[in-house]
This record gives structure tokens, sequence and C-alpha cells, in this order.
């Protein structure tokens, strides 16, 4: 069907274009912006007044839960969250049961996800067998399976004789590797960061250099391999650094950030809030202000939801005990916008960390709104303010410090291949 | 109202108590006014066994309502309980549960040869089949006000009978629920 | 964020730790202690005060000492007591712990006294009792949070022998790092505005950041000893003895365990505390645990005062 988004304020990353036009789709692209094609005759006309039309969100980490664990969420339940969130292209880590380790897999992930028709699927490869960290996976077959990168989600990899030699295959076929650094010992039975709260609260800590420790390993094979490596989910101000030392150096590495962790520091866990128990753990105040800044000069190329749905009952549990994830996919575009707007960025910018550059990242045809890009869009109103709630969100996992808690953004519409998948 | 006056009441007392003490009598005050009372009858009365006093909020039956004071003093019975006639004092009776706590509490030192109860005012209202033997006067107190023995540290300990208003929480009030 | 062991009227609804107690809340808990203190003394021992009421000791994590002190102090207040080993019962079968707190909602308890392994497991409790109001939970120590009772009967120990908290040195000494009691300690004494708090450990035994407690750092033994008024000694753990932490009990006794000697430098009648069991030769010498300046045994018999009078303002509150 062809589709005309008209009166929307239309803002496109990519360029920093950002003026109220038109946008035309059919045959799931966009053909014209502006000015509508010769002869287009609109099968339906979306009257996007009030409303923002930006590129759909790109998320690189996503869990879908599915195979394994479909009693914290399924692919239905977390697509309709995506395409609710706005979110239209997501990356899933391989920590799934069984692990994203064989092709067969991975197919069968990207069918079941295809024929939901909802967002696009990106899944991230297991990079060793099991996600044991002793043999490579197959990369190669993997890949051709529809694998974006090699990751061990969060699983440790103390052997790092294995890591040099995933790194020197990975980079032979000029395959990316998704890492989140966090040396194994140091972080061992830890729960929270190592810092004021943790030791408030008599909670065991998982120290900084956990983080900074393993990255410099990596950052070390990176250099000798020519491995590119994405790290994922930094945490610290120390690893932010490494991190642009690292790029001005000229290594092929970039790295992201939770939306949560942008915003939320130690002090929220309060009384033992047990949605505060996430990986990696709510940081200092410096820290998070660190993460803020980095994301807004680049330095952090991009915002991931991170979204974790965790089923109630193993969030009942003291805090310890409680299983670590927050739900994102919903929250992602309205605590970017939260982000942008306290650091007085132009909406471009902000827009920017969940669309384009995640979609670099991701090395996918996403994240862009220009004539000849799949029209993956997402409306939404900026203003609108949504309670995040238990009721209201759509994926499985109602797993949030956020919850009760009002953000702007709210989605009105979200389109993928052309197609409306969603309106609210 | 008109209030009598509480040291002629205290004489009364006194006359009244001097023919039934015994040498082996002990006297026990209910904390604060009962026990201001009692070491009044035990100075006047001229008895040799050292006074004990109680605060009964251990014993009060009425916790879930009230919830503890805020200052409970500890009980002191410096002698033997056991086998010796006790004289528990109190400085308004009303409803009789606090005589009841007393006497629950006193029961916990030991066996005692009897207990009397003397009394400055007793205003009516028992809840509990229980009477003084001694008693200053009687008088009739609205149900909404508290009767309360107050001590004038400053002028000499010269005692108050003192009518206020019901509080809230009766169990911080002095004299409360008597 | 309402502290959530008050309730609506600002009175003490849970006991789950010091932190952030009001200080007239701590007073009238060490002075209704107090009052008890007495009646430990009596023939009959006990007060009517919590007939009726049924206190469950839920212990996740055994200790026979601080359940049978619980327990001597709910039955001092003639309450119904019911002792539940939960690590070896319906944990062991799957139910949660939530599960479990319903369960015995509904056997109509009055007050759950629990211990666990799992710092902040009785917030968690609490929270989830919140629409019952006459329900009220004792903290009897969570993983290495908080143990406010020992903690409260600490402060009513130095109370009792130091009187004044505004003038006194206090010195925590060892494993604090895994220490819920020293933990309860220092927010009592800095509550109570004591002005110098110290604690005393090699650095693998202190948490980072402690000094944001209101305490001072000490690595040097004898300076840590220098002018107390009160040094309490912190059991260490048999598993922390020997590995990442400590190469060994007897060298952790060389430098951080309590001698005569090392007394010799606090004031000349500071007092020895020790929360027990007592490891001699690690923490503490012989000499000076059973010596005329410990008061550890007294600290006992406090002990069972002051969950008395917590006990039993709870269960009027």
């Amino acid at each position: 069907m062809k589709i005309h988004i008209a009166h929307g304020r239309v803002v496109d990353p990519k360029s920093g274009g950002d003026a109220k036009q038109d946008v035309y789709i059919e045959a799931g692209r966009i053909t014209g912006v502006g000015a509508a094609p010769t002869g287009f005759k609109a099968g339906r006309v979306i009257d996007a007044t009030g409303l923002v039309v930006a590129p759909g969100l790109v998320d690189l980490s996503a869990r879908l839960r599915e195979p394994g664990f479909e009693y914290k969420a399924t692919l239905e339940t977390e697509l309709a969250a995506a395409v609710a969130g706005g979110v239209t292209s997501l990356a899933c880590p391989p920590d799934t049961d069984p692990p994203l380790d064989e092709p067969g897999l991975v197919e069968m992930l990207r069918h079941s996800a295809r024929s939901l028709d909802l967002a696009h699927v990106h899944p991230v490869g297991a990079l060793t067998a099991q996600l044991a960290g002793k043999r490579l996976t197959e990369m190669v077959l993997l890949t051709e399976a529809g694998c974006v990168a090699f990751s061990q989600a969060d699983v440790a990899m103390p052997d790092t004789q294995v890591l040099w030699r995933a790194m020197q295959y990975a980079a032979t076929f000029g395959f990316a590797l998704w890492l989140r650094p966090q040396d194994e010992f140091l972080a061992r039975d830890g729960v929270a960061h190592d810092g004021e709260v943790a030791t408030r609260l008599g909670l065991p800590g998982i120290p900084s250099f956990a983080e900074t420790i393993a990255m410099e390993t990596m950052l070390a094979l990176v250099r000798d391999t020519g491995a590119r490596v994405h790290f994922q989910r930094l945490s610290t101000a120390r690893g932010v650094e490494l991190l642009r030392d690292a790029k001005a150096e000229g290594l092929p590495v970039t790295g992201d950030v939770s939306a949560h962790h942008v915003h939320l520091s130690e002090m929220d866990i309060g009384y033992f809030d047990s949605h505060c128990r996430v990986i990696p753990p709510f940081r200092s105040a410096r820290d998070r202000d660190a993460l803020r800044a980095a994301l807004a000069d680049g330095t952090l190329d991009a915002l991931c939801s991170d979204h974790a749905p965790v089923d109630e009952d193993a969030k009942l549990l003291p805090f310890a005990e409680a299983e670590p994830g927050a739900t994102g996919l919903e929250l992602l575009l309205p605590l970017a916008l939260k982000w942008g707007t306290e650091m007085k960025l132009p909406l471009a910018r902000t827009l920017g960390t969940v669309t384009d550059r995640p979609a670099r990242i991701l090395g996918a045809e996403a994240g862009q709104l220009a004539v000849g890009q799949p029209a993956d869009l997402c409306l939404f109103d900026p203003h609108a303010m949504v309670r995040i709630s238990a009721d209201t969100l759509k994926s499985q996992g109602r797993n949030t410090p956020y919850l009760g808690i009002e953000l702007p953004g709210r989605v009105r519409c979200t389109l993928v291949g052309g197609r409306v998948v969603y309106e609210g | 109202m008109q209030l009598p006056d509480a040291e002629q009441l205290c004489t009364s007392l006194v006359s009244q108590l001097r023919a039934q003490v015994t040498p082996d009598t002990a006297i026990v005050g209910i904390v604060t006014g009962g026990a201001w009372l009692a070491e009044r009858l035990h100075r006047e009365l001229g008895l040799t066994t050292p006074m004990g006093t109680l605060d009964v909020s251990f014993y009060r039956d009425d916790l879930g309502r009230s919830g503890l004071k805020k200052q409970v003093l500890p009980s002191q019975v410096p002698f033997e309980v056991e086998g010796r006639p006790l004289l528990l004092v109190d400085d308004v009776l009303y409803t009789g549960r606090t005589i009841r706590a007393a006497m629950n509490e006193l029961f916990d030192y030991g066996r005692p040869a009897r207990i009397d109860l003397a009394v400055l005012v007793d205003r009516g209202g028992r809840e509990l089949p229980i009477a003084a033997q001694f008693c200053g006067a009687r008088l009739d107190v609205p149900a909404g006000k508290i009767l309360v023995l107050e001590r004038d540290d400053a002028a000499g300990g010269g005692l108050v009978l003192q009518l206020s208003a019901q509080r809230r929480k009766p169990s911080a009030a002095k004299g409360a629920g008597k | 964020m309402r502290n959530p062991q008050l309730n609506a009227h600002g009175e003490l609804q849970h006991l789950l730790t010091i932190e952030g107690l009001p200080r007239e809340v701590i007073v009238h808990i060490l002075d209704t202690a107090g009052s008890f203190v007495g009646i430990t003394e009596r023939d009959v021992k006990k007060v009517p005060i919590l007939r009726g009421k049924s206190v469950f000791n839920l212990f996740f994590e055994n200790s026979t000492r601080t359940r049978t002190t619980f327990e001597i102090a709910a039955k001092r207040l003639s309450a119904d007591v019911i002792n539940l080993n939960i690590n070896t019962s319906s944990a062991a079968k799957g139910e949660s712990l939530l599960d479990t707190i319903d369960n015995l909602s509904a056997m109509h308890a009055d007050m759950f006294v629990v211990r666990h392994a799992s710092s902040g497991a009785p917030h968690l409790i609490a929270r989830h009792v919140e629409g019952h109001p006459h329900l009220h939970v004792v903290n009897a120590g969570d993983g290495r949070h908080a143990h406010p009772t020992q903690g409260l009967l600490d402060l009513y120990t130095l109370r009792h022998y130091k009187q004044d908290f505004t003038r006194l040195s206090v010195a925590v000494v060892g494993d604090v790092l895994h220490s819920r009691v020293a933990r309860s300690l220092i927010h009592g004494l800095t509550t109570m505005g004591t002005p110098d708090v110290r604690v005393v450990g090699p650095k693998t035994l202190l948490p980072e950041g402690v000094e944001k407690l209101g305490v001072r750092v000490f690595h040097d033994m004898n300076e840590g000893m220098k002018g107390c008024d009160a040094i309490v000694m912190l059991r260490l753990q048999n598993e922390r003895m020997k590995g990442p932490l400590l190469p060994s009990a007897q060298e952790f006794f060389k430098s951080y365990g309590l001698t005569a000697e090392k007394l010799a430098l606090a004031k000349p009648d500071a007092i020895v505390m020790h929360p027990g069991p007592m490891n001699r030769g690690v923490e503490i010498d012989s000499a000076v645990a059973d010596g005329p300046r410990s008061v550890i045994l007294p600290q006992v018999t406090f002990g069972i005062a002051v969950r008395m009078a917590v006990m039993a303002i709870l269960a009027g509150n």
C-alpha cells in the first residue's frame, strides 16, 4: 500500500534534517520526502500533525528470551513491545537456551521472527560453543545464517588465549565482536557497584576496575589482531576514557551504553530495590555523568535498551538473589528523549544515538529517513508523557526502576517495511 | 467542678491507716501519682520496711490500643513479698484495670499474705470487681475527663488534684484509665 | 522515600536497620530495655505484655545463639514463640521466601523475627506485609547489612558503662567488610552523636568507602587503640581466616588480636565488647576476654532486655 505521512516534523539524524515535511512510501521504501513522487496516489494518509516522524529505532541489545526462557518472554510479546516502543530493528544477544551457537538455531529464530512480521531481528551469534569460552563457533556459517556479530553476552571468558584466537579468527573474515568487558574474578559474587551504597547496604561489590581491566586486555588484543570490537554497555567513567583513547589511536572500536545507565546511579537502589539489580551495576553519579557526556560527544556510539525481561518471581527476592535485568524496549525512546532534553541537544542528535549511529554498528540498512531507504519509521509525540506501568507495557517483563514514573515521548505509529505495525 | 484538697485527703488516709498497719506491712505505690502518695504515707506512718514502686506498663491490657508509653520506669520491690501483708497505693481508682495489672505484677514477686488497697480518690466507673479498703474521698467525675494527682516539687512537694481533658493516647497521660 | 520501618505516625512499625532511626526512637528502646533488665533479675522473669501474640522466629540462616536470645525475650513477654529453621524445610522444597511469609501470615502471626543470609531480605518482607499493620518484622541479621538488635544492645552496654555518647571514642576492630554488627553499631553511634568512631583492620577487611559512614580508618591497631573508651572486637568467620583476605588466623591475631598489651594503649577504664561467639586466640586473647575490662557477658544479659524492649514497643505501635 502507498502511504502518505502528512504534516509531520520529519527528523533524519543522519543528515541532521529537521523540518515540517511530508513523507511518501511505496513498496516498502521511502520514495519521497517533501515533494510527492510523480503520480503518487496514497492508499492511506496518516495525519502526523504534532508528531515527530523519525527513522525507526535501532536497538543493539534486546533479549527476546527465545528459545529457552519462554516463561520470561516470547518473541511475540517482545517484538510487539519493540514496535510499541518505536524499535524497528534490534540485535539479540546469544544467551538463549540453547545459546545461539549453531546456524540452525539462528535460522529458526530468524524464521520465527520474520513470520511475526514486526521488527527486524538481527541475531548476534555466540563467540564460543555453549558460550563456554573454550571452543570457537562456526562464525562463517553463522554469518551466512544471519548473525551480524559474535558475543559472549554476559558470560565470562576468562581464558585470554581463547579470546585472542577468537579475535584473530574473526578478524580474518572481518567479523565484529561485541563484548561486554568484565573481569570475572573481580566481579565474583558482586551485585552492586563497589562504593558507598554497597558498603552501607552490605551488598557485595563489583569494582569499577572489573570493567576497565577487562577492557584493557581486550584493547591490547585488538591492537595486535586488528579485530573489530564493539564494547557493550560500558558503565564507568574510566571505561569511557579508555574507549576515547582507543578511538584516538585509530583502533577499530566502538561502544554503547544502556538507556537506564545514563540516568540512574547506585543511589537509586534505595532500600534494596531489586529493579535496580542490573548488569553492569548502576555506578556512581560521577560515572553516570561521564556516560551521559560521552554519549553526547560521540565517544559512546549508541544508546541501547539492554532489554532483559525478567519474570516477576525472579525479582521478588532479596536484592542479591534477584535476577538482574530491566525491561527496556518501550523505555528506549522516552529515556533517550529525557537524556537529550537534559543535555540540551537538538532532537536530531538525540535521535541519532538510537537510529543511524547504532545502525552503522549493526551494519544494517536502517536508521535513516531518506529517499530510497526502507520505510521503517517511528511517529511519536515528543511532548506527551507516558506513565510506565505494568498494565501498559507490552513486554512480558515489567521490571524497571521507572515503574509508576512518567517519561516524555509517546509512540503513535510504527511502520516496518512500509507497513503500519503499531498504532497507539 | 470543685476538687477536694489533696493534702487534706492525705491526712484523712493516714488516720484511717494508722490502726491497720503492722510492723510487717510493706507499702507499694503505683507510678506516678500512687508512688508519690505512697512515699508520703510511708513517711507519715513511720513504716520501717522500705517502700516499693510499680510501673505496671508491662501488665496493662490495652497495649494494642494505646502502645507502650514513652518512659517505663523499672518496678522496685525491695522486700520479700512472700507471706507479707501489702498495702497497694494509687492516686485515683477508676476502672480497676490498673489495680488488676498491679496485683498481677505483685504476684510475680511472690504470694503475699494479703493486699489492701488505699486510694486518694474513688471516682467510680469500675469495670472490674475491685474495691478500695481505704479511700480519701468519693467523687463523681464526668466520663470524658481524667483526674490526676500532681506534685509541686518546687513548692515542697505538695500534692494537688487536677482535672484534664481526655488525651488521644491515654497511656501517655499520667493516671489515665484508672 | 519514606523510611520503610516507620508507620504513617512516625512510629516504629518494623525494626530493619539502625540507619535512619530517629534518635528519640533509639533512646525510647534503650530506656524501655532498662526497665526490662530489672525483670530479668526477678524470680518470675516474665511479664504478660505480649500474651496471646505469636512471634515467629524465621531463621533462613542458622544461628542457635541469636534465635535463643529472641526466643527467651519473646517468652519473657509471654508471647507464643514458633521457631522455624527454613533452610532445612520449605526452602529446600522450592517454596519462595514470600510464599513462606504468606503462609505464616495466614496463621495469624503478629511478629516475624527474620535472620537471612541475603542483605535486604527483611526489607523485602516488610514491603510485602505492608497491608497488614498488625504485623511487625524484626531483622535478626541480614547478610552483611544490619543486625539492629545487636547494635542496640551494644549501645545499651556503652550507655550503661559510659553514660554520655557525645564524649566517647569507640574502636570497632576486625572484619568490618562482612560485619552487619559493625554497620549497625556505626550507624547507632553516629546517630547518638559519638564524636570518634574508628574502624581498625587490614585493607582486605574494610569495605570500600567505609569512611563515608562517618568513621576514622586505622590499619595500625596500636594507633587505633589510643585513647579509646570502648573496643568492640568483631568475630572473624572461620572460612575467612585462610584465603585471599587473610593468610592465617595466627597472623591476624598478631596484628589485630586484642591482647593486654594493646588494651593498655586505650584509656585505663576502657571496656571490651564482643558480639560473640568469640574466637579466643584469633580476635581476642583469653586473658582480655575474661579480664576485668570485659563486658562480654553483661552484653548477653542486656541483649535479652533490648530484644524485649523492641518487641514490646513494636507490638504497641
